[in-house]
């Protein structure tokens, strides 16, 4: 049996003018449990704590009411009261009498009956109270960022400038992602490489940065401070100890062949390369789909020329394991595939190009050199049609296309049409929008600019029709403004492709028990007020793996990320929640409904052996919560149909007797 | 409950700490007057209420029950409140299968920084409730005093 | 008058027995009276030879009976199940219920089960013997000759409505399989619905105060496998096993109801084995129905695996109020 104290709070007049406070710890004096009552003016204040560790103290309380404001209010503040006395803080309950009772009500006599039925509510909970400590669990001092993209980049610039070592994880041979490929940025029109190269550099010099490139995540597991993580060190071929980044080997190279995928295979590389100049890491990887030398063994040209002796025909993939605490999954974007759009011709014609492509085009270190050339004959277009929302805003047709807004197109597609007719002015530019959106940061002028200043034809209007005829593009389009429909002779179309999440982020999203939406980009904690993170624990989200965004927004949500990561890391432990679910394996029915409605993966299953009544033994498959990562909604009490799942400080015997106690 | 000859009905709020229950604490700031009848029980998140409180509150007497949460796609542990929206459609669709009052029973969606929704909604399912008179139908007599 | 006969299923029992692949049979022997048909685990082969039944009174599910008997070696055993036990066995294996790899699952052919309360309707009492005659069941009684009774006549309910000929799940079939049925069972649930809400009352108070609560809803249940049901647990607040008030069966039936919502495959057992004649079916196919209407058709066990309405959610559902309004035509 506990032995309770009550403690009706005054609160001056707030609620002893409309409640009568006495009446009220007379009232609770004959409850079950309660072996003293009182009333002060302020429970709160020093005197009022005071009070109430007295009362511990003197009359040996192994649980307290303290009938006053909200609990939201000062729950905390009577927590610590408690612990001072030397009571366990969860021992403590609040009941509501000023802002659900005496602020809402007019009548004493009514109101001092609410009050009293809410401290008994109260009371009958603390009866059933028991002692919590919140568990503590170590944090590794080390972050994982997956994906090395501008996102991964500034994430771990970041945290490695707060002092905190980072791994950043990149499926291919060179970090710098999607940034990387484009040509110039909106709506600056500073170049992209100038401003991201350095940042590059930036990543690979810093002391506590490591960069595992060509590299994918195998395995996670443990949780928030925890993770044990492997990763897949692919075969590269070359030592990247001793590769120089010399690039002999990727000009003596016999295979030729190559699509490159850096330039959207608008050229070719050769089997051994370097994906661009300022790669970093800058060292060579050979393509084992294509390299003689691996799938006949015969040739051997790099290793001769190799004067380091980079070269390792030999090299396996590597497992490398390390721990975690914390990891920002920063998977990053691609343009979806343009193979069902049929309409716009894309396969049949080489003219016809997605955006990506087209910031190849005209990239310096692009296939035609910074040239703005068909890729069919290498002539200069002299009429370009941009069309946007190519599977963006895509209801109707959701089977091909996305049905959410890709957020960057309406931008590069002005910066497309202004930079195009800012160099090339005899070009005809039309670009077709079913509406430009540009919130942002000069961005609506930098719109008008390509409008206004440099006479792109901006035609609302869907394109419905791209067909090849000769060496022309003929565009079958209408102009619902005008309500005509537009037949317009091209020499290149340009695609503003929708952005999907990379294929990757699903499988990861597994691995890591993050959730994704229907559209496989990561789920946030909140959608308002926690956008960096993952609703699991530990799990950050950075970039476009989490939505569309443009670059300034991407930069920003990464150092956003960074900062939790670091508040994370700074911490020597964690502290949980002590309001945690716990299943009675006994009565475990195995049955997965309660993982399958945790919103943070905190619930798995092991095989148990349990003794029997006739001494044999039975192994059943029951559940678990890791108590680091449940935060204590409750989902799976209610889902659980044995009951055998509680949750602390709420079990289902303390709500049913605070019903009893407000029914009564 | 008669009082002064007036039935009072005994009205249970579960309300999730995040959303609800300070909206309620907002109506409580901003003195927005609701009926005595209700009395709150804070639950982590509406997903916390089993079916089985809601009919025990029946059971022991109470006219009404109403469950508040945050508004959907809000809630404090993501998807909690789209469970509990799953569960109470059921719950209160085969309540009223049996024939129970479907007045009786609510689930309204209050925001913490909706104090007045919190009173109005209060006003509202109360006066409702007091309309159907006592609950008859799922009480056990002898919890009745 | 079922397809496939006793022999067959006996037959195919002893060459499993005998060949090794199981070395238990979960089947059907007689009871007290002949039609009081009881599952039973035979392992032998003279066992089942003297006592395997298979007829028109096998309505036993054996699916829930695989959690005890899996457990207990690391052979397998064999269970016969007809179209629609297949679906619990499906819905237990979604649930993690029992090792798939020790059961040895043979289905077999429904022609639909007789409802031993019609037959008597039909035949009187004291009833001797039965025998299936083409599309009839001929019947022996103490009292009187010989009466002969069509099948499709005291037809069970719940084959009355059947759902599906079709098995989910198998190793191995005997006869043909059959299909998916578009099937008219909810035809009593709407009928409910149309009531007003002081009519259904008085239907459900009038049934549900039948209630004994003798527990055999709940025991033959094949989504009620609770390693300790809540009814059966003093800390659960629910355990009342008397009844000594109205309340008591209406929160007996509604909590059992909930806790096989979106679980629920309409094996009808609960119905069958009601001493008193409850047609619990009404409840669970409710929720059945509202679940199909509010989160589209879902057929709980139709595949393992498979996520259920009430561990599921989309941004999009409906508003309980709606559900309500939805639920129940009166409403409108």
């Amino acid at each position: 049996m506990q032995r309770i104290g009550v403690f009706v709070c005054w609160c001056g007049s707030n609620i002893a003018g409309t409640v009568d406070v006495q009446a009220v710890s007379d009232a609770l004096q004959n409850e079950p449990g309660v072996v003293f009552s009182t009333n002060y003016q302020y429970m709160c204040s020093q005197a009022g704590q005071d009070i109430i560790k007295n009362a511990i103290a003197e009359h040996k309380l192994t649980g307290i009411v303290v009938c006053s404001c909200s609990p939201r209010m000062h729950e905390a503040t009577f927590r610590k009261t408690a612990a001072a006395a030397g009571l366990n803080p969860y021992m403590v309950e609040i009941a509501n009498i000023r802002e659900q009772c005496s602020w809402v009500h007019k009548d004493m006599p009514t109101g001092t009956e609410k009050a009293i039925i809410l401290g008994k509510a109260a009371v009958a909970k603390v009866n059933l109270n028991a002692p919590l400590k919140p568990g503590e669990s170590p944090v590794t001092k080390r972050a994982l960022v997956i994906g090395g993209g501008i996102a991964g980049i500034q994430t771990a610039l970041d945290i490695a400038e707060a002092g905190f070592p980072v791994d950043i994880v990149e499926k291919k041979p060179t970090i710098g992602g999607k940034m990387a490929q484009l040509d110039k940025t909106f709506p600056t029109l500073d170049c992209a490489a100038c401003i991201l190269t350095p940042k590059m550099v930036d990543v690979a010099q810093n002391e506590n940065i490591r960069i595992f490139s060509y590299s994918e995540i195998e395995e996670v597991g443990g949780f928030v401070g925890n993770f044990d993580v492997k990763i897949r060190k692919k075969a590269r071929f070359v030592n990247e100890d001793i590769c120089t980044g010399c690039g002999i080997c990727t000009e003596k190279c016999p295979q030729k062949k190559v699509p490159n995928e850096f330039n959207l295979g608008m050229d070719n590389r050769r089997a051994i390369y370097i994906p661009f100049a300022q790669a970093v890491p800058k060292v060579a990887t050979i393509d084992a789909d294509y390299c003689t030398m691996l799938k006949t063994g015969k040739c051997g040209v790099c290793s001769k020329v190799c004067t380091a002796g980079a070269i390792d025909y030999t090299q396996k993939d590597e497992i490398i394991e390390e721990k975690y605490g914390a990891i920002v999954a920063a998977t990053g974007f691609n343009p979806i595939s343009m193979d069902k759009f049929d309409e716009y011709a894309y396969n049949q014609s080489k003219d016809v190009i997605t955006s990506l492509e087209f910031e190849r085009l005209t990239n310096a270190a692009g296939p035609s050199a910074g040239k703005l050339v068909r890729p069919s004959d290498g002539k200069h277009p002299h009429t370009i049609v941009f069309v946007q929302c190519v599977g963006s805003r895509c209801s109707a047709c959701a089977e091909k296309g996305k049905e959410y807004c890709s957020k960057i197109c309406c931008m590069y597609t002005a910066k497309h049409a202004m930079l195009t007719r800012d160099k090339y002015p005899d070009t005809d530019v039309y670009v077709f929008y079913i509406d430009v959106r540009t919130p942002g940061k000069a961005f609506d002028e930098f719109y008008r600019r390509a409008v206004e200043e440099y006479g792109v034809h901006y035609i609302k209007g869907m394109v419905g029709k791209v067909s090849p005829e000769g060496d022309k593009l003929m565009v079958q389009a209408s102009d619902i403004l005008a309500n005509k429909q537009l037949h317009i002779e091209a020499d290149l179309v340009v695609l503003a492709a929708a952005i999907e999440p990379d294929k990757s982020a699903r499988p990861l999203a597994t691995q890591l028990t993050a959730s994704m939406d229907t559209n496989d980009f990561f789920t946030e904690a909140h959608p308002k007020l926690r956008p960096v993170e993952s609703p699991t624990a530990g799990v950050f989200l950075s970039g476009t793996c989490q939505g569309p965004k443009d670059i300034p927004e991407t930069v920003s949500q990464a150092s956003a990320a960074a900062a939790k990561v670091i508040g994370l890391l700074a911490k020597d432990k964690l502290t949980g929640n002590p309001c945690v679910a716990g299943s009675d394996e006994l009565m475990c029915n195995g049955c997965s409904s309660c993982e399958r409605v945790c919103p943070y993966g905190a619930i798995t299953y092991v095989d148990k052996e349990f003794r029997m009544p006739d001494r044999t033994t039975r192994v059943r498959r029951v559940a678990s919560v890791n108590e680091a990562v449940c935060q204590g909604c409750g989902a799976c009490t209610v889902a659980c149909p044995s009951g055998a799942m509680d949750l602390k400080g709420f079990a289902t015997k303390q709500i049913i007797a605070e019903v009893d106690a407000i029914c009564r | 409950m008669q009082i002064n000859g007036e039935f009072q009905p005994k009205i249970v709020a579960f309300c999730c700490n995040w959303c609800s229950y300070a909206g309620a604490d907002l109506a409580g700031n901003n003195r927005l007057a609701y009926p005595e009848n209700v009395k709150i029980i804070k639950v982590p998140c509406s997903c916390r209420v089993n079916p089985m409180f809601i009919l025990r509150a029946f059971q022991r007497g109470a006219d009404g029950v109403i469950l508040c949460g945050c508004h959907p796609g809000d809630c404090h542990y993501t998807s909690g409140n789209y469970y509990t929206r799953r569960r109470m459609a059921l719950l209160f669709s085969m309540l009223n299968y049996l024939g129970i009052e479907k007045e009786r029973t609510r689930v309204e969606w209050v925001s913490a920084a909706e104090g007045a929704k919190f009173a109005q909604t209060m006003n509202e399912f109360t006066e409702a409730v007091a309309a159907l008179g006592e609950n008859k139908r799922l009480e056990d007599l002898r919890c009745k005093k | 008058m079922q397809k496939v006969t006793c022999d067959t299923l006996a037959a195919k029992a002893c060459e499993l027995l005998e060949n090794g692949t199981v070395d238990r049979v979960l089947g059907w022997k007689n009871g007290e009276f002949v039609y009081d048909v009881t599952p039973a685990l035979f392992t032998t082969t003279d066992d089942i030879k003297s006592e395997f039944v298979f007829n028109d009174f096998c309505g036993a599910n054996f699916s829930k009976y695989l959690i005890e008997e899996t457990r207990k070696t690391e052979s397998k055993v064999l269970v016969f199940l007809k179209p629609c036990d297949t679906y619990s066995f499906n819905q237990l294996l979604t649930e993690h219920r029992f090792d798939r790899e020790k059961v040895y699952a043979v289905g077999i052919p429904c022609e639909g089960m007789a409802d031993i309360t019609k037959v008597k309707a039909a035949a009187g009492d004291g009833i001797t013997a039965i025998k299936a005659e083409g599309e009839n069941l001929v019947i022996s009684t103490l009292y009187d000759e010989d009466k002969a009774v069509a099948c499709a006549d005291v037809l069970a309910e719940r084959c009355m409505v059947c759902k599906s000929k079709k098995h989910v799940a198998y190793d191995e079939l005997l006869g043909e399989d059959g299909d998916v049925i578009d099937s008219n069972r909810f035809d009593e649930v709407e009928k409910l619905e149309a009531m007003t809400e002081d009519e259904r009352f008085a239907f459900w108070q009038n049934e549900l105060s039948r209630c004994i609560r003798c527990n055999a809803c709940r025991d033959v249940c094949p989504a009620c496998t609770c390693e300790k049901c809540v009814f059966d647990n003093p800390e659960s607040s629910v355990a009342n096993k008397a009844i000594s008030d109205s309340f008591e069966e209406k929160m007996f039936h509604i909590i059992r109801a909930f806790h096989v919502a979106g679980r629920c495959t309409d094996c009808g057992e609960c119905s069958r084995v009601c001493p008193q004649n409850i047609p619990l079916h009404l409840l669970n196919r409710k929720f059945i129905k509202d679940i199909n209407s509010f989160y589209g058709e879902y057929q709980a066990g139709a595949e393992a695996g498979s996520r259920a309405p009430l561990v599921d959610y989309t941004t999009e559902d409906i508003e309980p109020t709606d559900a309500v309004l939805k639920g129940a035509s009166d409403n409108a």
